[in-house]
Protein backbone atom coordinates (compact mmCIF):
# COMPACT_ATOMS: atom_id res chain seq x y z
CA UNK A 1 0.00 0.00 0.00
CA UNK A 2 1.15 3.48 -0.93
CA UNK A 3 0.93 6.43 1.99
CA UNK A 4 0.88 9.83 0.83
CA UNK A 5 1.35 12.64 2.99
CA UNK A 6 0.75 16.58 2.14
CA UNK A 7 1.41 20.30 3.48
CA UNK A 8 2.90 19.81 7.28
CA UNK A 9 1.80 16.58 7.74
CA UNK A 10 4.65 16.06 4.90
CA UNK A 11 6.92 18.04 6.53
CA UNK A 12 6.53 16.22 9.78
CA UNK A 13 7.01 12.89 8.94
CA UNK A 14 9.90 13.18 6.59
CA UNK A 15 8.48 12.17 3.32
CA UNK A 16 6.20 12.81 1.10
CA UNK A 17 5.19 8.82 0.21
CA UNK A 18 6.18 5.55 1.64
CA UNK A 19 5.23 1.86 0.77
CA UNK A 20 3.81 -0.47 3.58
CA UNK A 21 2.66 -3.73 4.12
CA UNK A 22 -0.20 -3.21 6.59
CA UNK A 23 0.00 -4.42 9.69
CA UNK A 24 -2.41 -7.20 10.99
CA UNK A 25 -5.34 -5.31 12.84
CA UNK A 26 -5.60 -2.64 11.26
CA UNK A 27 -8.93 -2.05 9.34
CA UNK A 28 -9.94 1.43 9.78
CA UNK A 29 -8.63 4.67 8.38
CA UNK A 30 -8.34 5.32 12.43
CA UNK A 31 -6.93 1.86 13.05
CA UNK A 32 -4.20 2.93 10.83
CA UNK A 33 -3.62 6.80 12.43
CA UNK A 34 -3.03 4.51 15.82
CA UNK A 35 -0.26 2.18 14.41
CA UNK A 36 1.16 5.55 12.65
CA UNK A 37 1.76 7.40 15.34
CA UNK A 38 3.11 4.75 17.14
CA UNK A 39 6.10 4.86 14.96
CA UNK A 40 6.75 7.62 17.12
CA UNK A 41 9.10 10.68 16.29
CA UNK A 42 7.45 12.77 13.32
CA UNK A 43 5.01 10.25 12.84
CA UNK A 44 3.70 10.76 16.58
CA UNK A 45 4.26 14.56 16.28
CA UNK A 46 2.25 14.31 12.40
CA UNK A 47 -0.57 11.94 14.16
CA UNK A 48 -0.69 13.59 17.26
CA UNK A 49 -3.77 15.13 17.06
CA UNK A 50 -6.52 13.56 14.33
CA UNK A 51 -8.98 16.10 14.42
CA UNK A 52 -6.63 18.31 12.42
CA UNK A 53 -6.19 15.57 9.93
CA UNK A 54 -8.17 14.64 6.54
CA UNK A 55 -7.69 11.51 4.66
CA UNK A 56 -7.99 10.03 1.43
CA UNK A 57 -8.71 6.41 0.59
CA UNK A 58 -7.44 5.66 -3.03
CA UNK A 59 -8.27 9.69 -3.87
CA UNK A 60 -11.63 9.94 -2.16
CA UNK A 61 -12.31 12.04 0.53
CA UNK A 62 -13.47 9.87 4.04
CA UNK A 63 -14.21 9.63 7.43
CA UNK A 64 -12.11 7.66 10.24
CA UNK A 65 -14.21 4.66 9.96
CA UNK A 66 -13.97 4.03 6.56
CA UNK A 67 -12.00 0.94 5.79
CA UNK A 68 -8.02 0.89 4.60
CA UNK A 69 -7.61 -2.68 4.46
CA UNK A 70 -7.79 -3.18 0.64
CA UNK A 71 -6.90 0.25 -0.23
CA UNK A 72 -4.45 0.70 -3.03
CA UNK A 73 -3.39 5.05 -1.72
CA UNK A 74 -4.26 6.17 1.43
CA UNK A 75 -3.19 10.21 1.77
CA UNK A 76 -3.06 12.37 5.00
CA UNK A 77 -3.53 16.00 4.90
CA UNK A 78 -4.79 19.20 6.99
CA UNK A 79 -8.13 20.87 5.88
CA UNK A 80 -7.90 21.68 2.28
CA UNK A 81 -6.85 25.90 1.33
CA UNK A 82 -7.15 25.99 -2.02
CA UNK A 83 -8.69 28.46 -4.32
CA UNK B 1 -16.65 21.70 -23.18
CA UNK B 2 -15.35 21.36 -20.12
CA UNK B 3 -11.20 21.81 -18.92
CA UNK B 4 -9.60 21.47 -15.76
CA UNK B 5 -6.54 21.75 -15.61
CA UNK B 6 -3.36 22.54 -12.83
CA UNK B 7 -0.85 24.24 -13.74
CA UNK B 8 2.20 26.46 -13.38
CA UNK B 9 2.04 28.60 -15.98
CA UNK B 10 -0.74 31.95 -15.79
CA UNK B 11 -3.63 31.98 -17.64
CA UNK B 12 -4.81 33.93 -20.20
CA UNK B 13 -8.47 34.75 -19.32
CA UNK B 14 -9.64 36.00 -22.98
CA UNK B 15 -8.20 33.27 -24.76
CA UNK B 16 -9.73 30.81 -22.32
CA UNK B 17 -13.38 32.57 -22.57
CA UNK B 18 -13.05 32.15 -26.59
CA UNK B 19 -12.21 28.58 -26.23
CA UNK B 20 -15.73 28.18 -23.50
CA UNK B 21 -17.57 30.29 -25.73
CA UNK B 22 -16.39 30.76 -28.72
CA UNK B 23 -17.81 29.23 -31.92
CA UNK B 24 -21.51 28.83 -30.97
CA UNK B 25 -24.45 30.11 -30.45
CA UNK B 26 -26.38 28.83 -27.72
CA UNK B 27 -24.33 30.36 -24.76
CA UNK B 28 -26.45 33.44 -23.38
CA UNK B 29 -24.01 34.11 -20.44
CA UNK B 30 -20.57 33.62 -19.21
CA UNK B 31 -19.60 33.87 -15.68
CA UNK B 32 -16.41 34.50 -14.65
CA UNK B 33 -14.19 33.90 -11.03
CA UNK B 34 -10.69 34.52 -10.91
CA UNK B 35 -8.84 34.59 -7.41
CA UNK B 36 -5.61 36.43 -6.77
CA UNK B 37 -2.89 36.43 -4.34
CA UNK B 38 -3.73 39.44 -1.35
CA UNK B 39 -1.00 41.03 -0.15
CA UNK B 40 -1.75 41.96 2.90
CA UNK B 41 0.18 41.34 6.47
CA UNK B 42 3.69 41.88 4.80
CA UNK B 43 2.80 38.96 2.56
CA UNK B 44 5.55 38.27 0.55
CA UNK B 45 4.49 34.87 -1.57
CA UNK B 46 2.35 31.83 -1.26
CA UNK B 47 3.38 28.21 -2.51
CA UNK B 48 0.54 25.97 -3.61
CA UNK B 49 0.80 22.26 -3.05
CA UNK B 50 -1.63 19.68 -4.68
CA UNK B 51 -2.39 15.90 -4.54
CA UNK B 52 -1.89 15.07 -8.03
CA UNK B 53 -4.75 12.76 -9.98
CA UNK B 54 -7.37 13.46 -7.05
CA UNK B 55 -7.29 16.44 -7.61
CA UNK B 56 -8.34 16.23 -10.94
CA UNK B 57 -10.88 13.79 -10.09
CA UNK B 58 -12.67 15.85 -7.09
CA UNK B 59 -12.57 18.91 -9.49
CA UNK B 60 -14.41 16.46 -12.37
CA UNK B 61 -16.73 15.15 -10.12
CA UNK B 62 -17.74 18.57 -8.51
CA UNK B 63 -18.20 19.87 -12.60
CA UNK B 64 -20.59 16.63 -13.48
CA UNK B 65 -22.53 17.68 -10.28
CA UNK B 66 -22.97 21.08 -11.55
CA UNK B 67 -24.25 20.24 -14.66
CA UNK B 68 -26.73 18.02 -12.85
CA UNK B 69 -27.98 21.12 -10.82
CA UNK B 70 -27.72 23.91 -13.87
CA UNK B 71 -27.98 23.66 -17.81
CA UNK B 72 -24.52 24.69 -18.88
CA UNK B 73 -22.97 24.85 -22.06
CA UNK B 74 -19.20 24.20 -20.19
CA UNK B 75 -16.83 24.66 -17.91
CA UNK B 76 -13.34 25.78 -17.46
CA UNK B 77 -11.37 25.37 -14.00
CA UNK B 78 -7.12 26.50 -13.91
CA UNK B 79 -5.94 26.36 -10.82
CA UNK B 80 -2.26 27.49 -10.32
CA UNK B 81 0.48 25.63 -8.46
CA UNK B 82 3.64 26.71 -7.04
CA UNK B 83 5.21 29.81 -5.69
CA UNK B 84 2.85 32.75 -6.27
CA UNK B 85 3.74 36.15 -5.22
CA UNK B 86 0.91 39.11 -4.56
CA UNK B 87 -1.09 40.56 -7.25
CA UNK B 88 -0.91 36.66 -9.28
CA UNK B 89 -3.76 34.83 -11.07
CA UNK B 90 -4.28 31.49 -8.95
CA UNK B 91 -7.54 30.52 -9.94
CA UNK B 92 -10.27 30.64 -12.74
CA UNK B 93 -13.51 29.25 -12.83
CA UNK B 94 -15.68 29.76 -15.84
CA UNK B 95 -19.07 28.77 -16.47
CA UNK B 96 -20.86 29.20 -19.27
CA UNK B 97 -25.04 28.69 -20.07
CA UNK B 98 -27.71 30.21 -22.06
CA UNK B 99 -28.81 32.18 -19.04
CA UNK B 100 -27.01 34.10 -16.65
CA UNK B 101 -28.98 32.87 -13.27
CA UNK B 102 -27.08 28.83 -14.18
CA UNK B 103 -24.10 30.49 -15.14
CA UNK B 104 -23.90 32.68 -11.90
CA UNK B 105 -25.02 29.53 -9.30
CA UNK B 106 -22.65 27.20 -11.01
CA UNK B 107 -19.59 29.68 -10.79
CA UNK B 108 -20.25 30.08 -6.80
CA UNK B 109 -21.03 26.27 -6.35
CA UNK B 110 -17.68 25.52 -8.25
CA UNK B 111 -15.91 27.96 -6.20
CA UNK B 112 -17.51 26.63 -3.06
CA UNK B 113 -16.48 23.11 -3.54
CA UNK B 114 -12.77 24.08 -5.28
CA UNK B 115 -12.27 26.03 -1.70
CA UNK B 116 -12.92 22.97 0.95
CA UNK B 117 -12.55 20.01 -1.38
CA UNK B 118 -10.13 20.22 -3.95
CA UNK B 119 -6.87 18.81 -2.02
CA UNK B 120 -4.91 22.25 -2.17
CA UNK B 121 -2.82 23.37 0.40
CA UNK B 122 -1.03 27.69 0.76
CA UNK B 123 2.12 27.86 2.39
CA UNK B 124 2.53 31.57 3.24
CA UNK B 125 5.95 33.68 3.41
CA UNK B 126 5.98 36.52 5.42
CA UNK B 127 9.73 38.14 5.65
CA UNK B 128 11.53 34.74 5.95
CA UNK B 129 8.97 32.48 7.58
CA UNK B 130 6.75 30.30 6.36
CA UNK B 131 3.27 28.45 7.72
CA UNK B 132 0.30 26.90 6.50
CA UNK B 133 -3.13 28.29 5.87
CA UNK B 134 -5.82 27.45 8.08
CA UNK B 135 -9.03 25.95 6.85
CA UNK B 136 -11.67 28.78 7.26
CA UNK B 137 -14.95 27.66 8.92
CA UNK B 138 -16.49 30.70 6.41
CA UNK B 139 -16.02 28.48 3.54
CA UNK B 140 -17.35 25.41 5.23
CA UNK B 141 -20.26 27.54 5.66
CA UNK B 142 -20.11 28.29 2.29
CA UNK B 143 -20.35 24.58 0.97
CA UNK B 144 -23.09 23.62 3.68
CA UNK B 145 -25.50 25.60 1.36
CA UNK B 146 -25.43 23.64 -1.35
CA UNK B 147 -26.81 20.28 0.55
Amino acid sequence: MTLLYFAWVRQKVGTSEEQIDLPAGVVTVGDLIAHLKSRGGGYADAFADPARLRVAVDQEHVSFDAPVDSADEVAFFPPVTGG
Amino acid sequence: MNAVRIQREDFDIGAELDVLAGGRNDVGAVVTFTGHVRGDANLTALTLEHYPGMTEREIASHVHEAEQRWPLTGVTIIHRIGRLEPGARIVLVATASSHRQAAFAAAEFLMDYLKTRAPFWKEEERGGSKSWVAAKDTDEDAVQRWR
